[in-house]
């Protein structure tokens, strides 16, 4: 790999808060911890349906509903899909053993939680931002979700409501939970590190990753040191995040509160938050001190789990390439630099088979990348015949159709598949004659004469708002067929001549 | 027809019905009639299932008309422990936080034997949730031994050894934690063995310990045990900790060995068991018991297991540990019997409390002390290093010896409330039985004569794991050997 990977992050991405008070200059440091339901055809320990949004306790069975007597059955689809994302965060995959997570509460049915505890199945291993950014993770083991509760009547929270209303169709799904390390530097580090982490759920098909829909949940473990501190200070874990928008917001408010608490002489106490998407705060919940004592021991009921060399060997040989990886190959056909927006862009939206076919087909690099990012994101663009967006391309390099114009045809070949050629012909789409060009020019600058001195001795301010004023009336004229770059050209030629 | 003619083992009697020689509905009626006549001063049972077994009978009977096979069992009369789910059925497991539950579904166990012909007369009492050696921690009253009534049947399968031994059914079904067949089963004057853990499926089994719970039979003769536990053992995909049947073909073989003799066997006499806590009569119809292995062709040693002495300690700390976390459910939430209160919590509490007995408070208090944070290590991470040891120690004694043979039971029956004011000489009950349950190994107790009360004394056969098809041997040299159980040791 051609990257810059580092273990901590890259200069100048840091979030730093600087104190009005001291003048003291801040750094975050935030961990996550993503929740995701396996897109498994069935539960974690018994046949019923892994499906969302059902009617409310229809996908249940003894198992799932933890009635006296039943017993727990390893879904080995669980395992396959749990590793192949193990090995696709570089994971090293263990022997490992299930574990109960004891504590009361009504969504759950055995009022334990089967989780891994001391000894997960995936361990350390690391995923690659496309800033280049290594953030490590510490496990991604497996375990399985809760059912849901419904406050009904009375105020319709957790306390006030007059009843509650369980639904046990998600109790028993299976979870992978990730543990990242806390390597992330900056809000928007954080978001981007959940985009990648969903495009390999979504590569591998471990997940539909909908956060959405709660089958990919994150809990931000936020804390915050003086830049040039190496000791990480107390960190709250944030909870309530359902959309990555909130995710930085409660990343940046956080961080914003415990450095006020701190610059004020005030301590952090390690606790629970929830986000408070309307007020735009954090809001303490339980504290660590009050903590429950979950009681974690080995699950007697289920044998420990030690997949053989060979499974592993078959996992690596069918993982698909990988985003980081993509990313690799895309820079290098393209010429675009890897961090740069047309590539990273480009892969988050799978639509680098595409791009690399256009290429090949002839396209240049830089300009194909540009219309993926800017004008491929509509329904029918897995379809696009690439060869088709090479041709597109390279007319437009020829000259044969303006920039503005081959987004045009683009639009037209999505919907239609026909050849760039056939549209640009069918709008009257060509390369307009350089002399021809230099007539309509010349008899606007002749029809506005203040306008035209004014471009000439103006300030660049005036100059260039002047220059929107030519080109847009020489596009009017010409109904949008003529390049805009010739038409700055002919108009720098002539102020020259002018002067 | 009267009751004398009607066979009296499992094994004549499914003989009897499959060749046409009798209905399975006359076995059942004697059996129903029996029932009638004791069951109100044995409280054997916490639910009697006359019409339905009489329709399980009949359709025995139409099969054997039909010439289907009517199964192994066929038309035998059997007791199910009342912690054995059956489908639409109460199953209570002798407590109140039960109450009106009835499973949707059948143990592995329950549709094995109903599938092999027996038929289910009833619900077997037992103590709560299993925790209990004397039947007396029963939400439903205790059930009395039928060969003294003012004495306790043993636990916590009381009620299925009650019923083997008072005639109400030949075999009945029970579950061992730390001794709940063997330890009634001695009690009372009855064949019980508590199987390779792995060899009969827990599914279905309301769970006291996942780890150290089995199910196994009761019966009168070692022959009927066999038999049943062949009807019930083999692999079930519902139960990840069952044992493959590629592994289990000769524990699952066991009617076939017991004319085999004891010749050329190892058996040794466990010290550790004999001495200190063991009444004098039992250890000496032990020291019979082992005479008689020797008589018969075996070679009988003394045998050193340290490790031993610990079983009790460990056993108390991983049972209720992992009891603590399996009785979670009963929340008031779901199933049940639910105390309303102003909030979840307060509902969870006032229904845990207003459910549960005495002991079952207890045994979750200990387990969940065991497990809390700054405890585990001294308490649940030591016994399970201790539990380790025993397993080492078994390994070593099986070096030299095939099977190991003690005590069952350091006493025989004791009287009602004679041990429950003191829990710890209740616990020291289960001494001789529970380290094979720690271990995962079979073992069984059969009757060896009375004691100096007149009351019967238990020997217990104990074998590595898988070992059932030679603790079954020994047992039937022993069984042929046993003095009668109404003479009193002098």
């Amino acid at each position: 790999m051609s990257l810059n990977l580092t273990h901590e992050p890259i200069e100048g991405e840091h979030f730093l808060i600087t104190s009005d008070l001291t003048g003291d200059v801040w750094e975050i440091v935030v961990g996550l911890e993503v929740h995701c339901e396996l897109a498994t055809v069935t539960k974690l320990f018994c046949g019923c349906p892994n499906m969302f949004g059902d009617e409310p306790n229809t996908n249940v069975c003894p198992v799932c509903l933890g009635l006296p007597g039943s017993l727990p059955v390893l879904n080995h689809q669980v395992v396959e899909l749990a590793m192949r994302l193990g090995r696709a965060l570089h994971c090293s995959v263990e022997p490992s053993v299930f574990a109960r997570k004891n504590y009361f509460y009504p969504d759950m049915p055995k009022d334990y939680q089967v989780s891994q505890f001391d000894r997960p199945i995936n361990v350390d291993g690391w995923l690659d931002l496309p800033d280049g950014t290594r953030v490590g993770i510490e496990r991604a083991h497996i375990e399985e979700d809760t059912g849901k509760n419904t406050h009904a009547g009375g105020s319709g929270r957790i306390h006030g409501a007059d009843y509650s209303l369980v639904d046990y169709n998600r109790a028993g799904v299976p979870l992978v939970e990730i543990v990242g390390r806390p390597h992330i530097r900056h809000p928007e580090q954080a978001k981007v590190y959940i985009d990648e982490l969903r495009a390999i759920l979504l590569a591998t098909e471990a997940s539909d990753a909908k956060m959405e829909e709660g089958s990919l949940r994150v809990d931000a473990n936020v804390s915050v040191r003086r830049v040039g501190d190496p000791a990480l200070g107390r960190r709250c874990e944030v909870k309530n995040l359902n959309s990555l928008r909130s995710l930085g917001r409660a990343i940046e408010y956080e961080s914003r509160r415990q450095v006020d608490l701190l610059e004020s002489g005030e301590t952090i106490k390690q606790e629970t938050r929830h986000w408070d998407e309307g007020a735009g705060r954090t809001r303490a919940g339980r504290s660590k001190e009050e903590a429950e004592d979950y009681r974690y021991f080995q699950e007697p009921d289920l044998v420990p789990l030690a997949p053989s060399a060979e499974w592993i060997a078959a996992i690596d040989a069918a993982l698909p390439v990988l985003p980081a990886q993509r990313r690799v190959d895309l820079a290098a056909a393209s010429g675009v630099g890897i961090t740069e927006t047309g590539v990273v862009i480009t892969v988050q939206r799978d639509l680098d088979t595409l791009a690399l076919a256009a290429i090949a087909a002839g396209g240049d690099g830089r300009r194909v990348l540009t219309h993926v990012e800017h004008n491929l994101s509509g329904e029918g663009v897995v379809d696009l015949d690439p060869s088709l967006l090479g041709n597109l391309v390279q007319l437009e390099l020829a000259g044969q159709i303006t920039a503005t114009q081959a987004k045009t045809v683009l639009a037209d070949m999505v919907v239609t598949g026909r050849t760039p050629e056939v549209i640009a012909a069918e709008l009257g789409f060509e390369a307009m004659d350089t002399s021809e060009l230099e007539g309509i020019v010349d008899g606007i600058i002749a029809d506005s004469p203040d306008e035209w001195e004014g471009y000439c001795s103006g300030d660049d301010k005036r100059r260039g708002k002047l220059q929107g004023f030519f080109v847009g009336a020489v596009m009017k004229a010409t109904k949008g067929q003529a390049d805009g770059k010739a038409v700055n050209a002919i108009l720098d030629a002539r102020r020259s001549a002018a002067s | 027809m009267s009751e004398s003619v009607i066979p009296t083992t499992a094994v004549e009697i499914s003989r009897a019905v499959r060749a046409g020689e009798l209905s399975a509905r006359e076995v059942l009626e004697v059996h129903l009639s029996v029932i009638d006549g004791r069951e109100g001063e044995i409280n054997a049972f916490n639910l009697v299932l006359a019409d339905e077994a009489r329709i399980a009978a009949d359709a025995v009977d139409r099969r054997v008309a039909d010439g289907g096979d009517p199964g192994l069992l066929a038309g035998v009369p059997l007791a199910v422990k009342d912690n054995l789910c059956t489908r639409g059925i109460p199953t209570t497991c002798s407590s109140r936080i039960l109450e009106g539950w009835r499973p949707p579904y059948d143990a592995t166990v329950v549709s094995r034997v109903s599938a092999a012909g027996a038929i289910s007369v009833g619900k077997t009492n037992l103590d709560e949730f299993a925790m209990g050696s004397s039947t007396e921690n029963s939400a439903f009253g205790p059930t009395r031994n039928p060969r003294d009534i003012s004495r306790v049947p043993g636990g916590s399968s009381g009620g299925s050894a009650a019923a083997v031994a008072a005639g109400f059914a030949p075999i009945s079904l029970g579950s061992d934690t730390g001794g709940s067949i063997r330890q009634p089963a001695a009690l009372c004057g009855v064949v019980g063995v508590k199987p390779t853990y792995g060899l009969v499926s827990r599914y279905g089994l309301i769970a006291f310990a996942s780890s150290l719970d089995q199910v196994g039979p009761f019966s009168t003769t070692v022959a009927d045990s066999a038999l049943l536990l062949e009807a019930i053992a083999g692999h079930d995909p519902l139960d990840s900790t069952s044992i493959p049947d590629a592994d289990t073909g000769a524990a699952r073989s066991l009617l076939s060995v017991l004319h085999d003799g004891v010749a050329g066997l190892r058996v040794g006499l466990v010290t550790e068991l004999m001495g200190e806590g063991i009444a004098p009569d039992v250890a000496a119809r032990v020291r019979q018991a082992a005479e008689a292995l020797a008589a018969a062709g075996a070679e009988v040693g003394e045998v050193s297991i340290p490790a031993l002495s610990y079983g009790l300690s460990a056993y108390y700390l991983i049972a209720p540990a992992e009891a603590s976390s399996n009785l979670a459910r009963y929340d008031g939430v779901r199933y049940g019997m639910r105390v309303d209160a102003d909030t979840t919590a307060q509902m969870n509490t006032a229904t845990r409390t207003a459910g549960f007995g005495a002991e079952v408070k207890r045994r979750i208090m200990l387990g969940t002390y065991a497990l809390s944070a700054g405890y585990y290590d001294a308490y649940y991470g030591k016994a399970l290093k201790v539990r380790t040891l025993i397993c080492r120690d078994f390994a070593a004694a099986y070096q030299n010896f095939d099977v190991l043979l003690t005590p069952t039971s350091p006493t025989t029956a004791f009287r009602f409330g004679e041990k429950t004011a003191d829990p710890l000489s209740m616990y020291l009950n289960d001494i001789c039985t529970i380290p094979t349950n720690l271990a995962g190994h079979p073992a069984m107790s059969l009757p060896f004569g009375a004691g100096a009360d007149g009351m019967p004394v238990g020997v217990q056969l104990m074998a590595p794991a898988l070992g059932e098809a030679t603790m079954f041997r020994a047992a039937a040299v022993l069984e042929a050997a046993a003095p009668d159980l109404s003479e009193a040791l002098q």
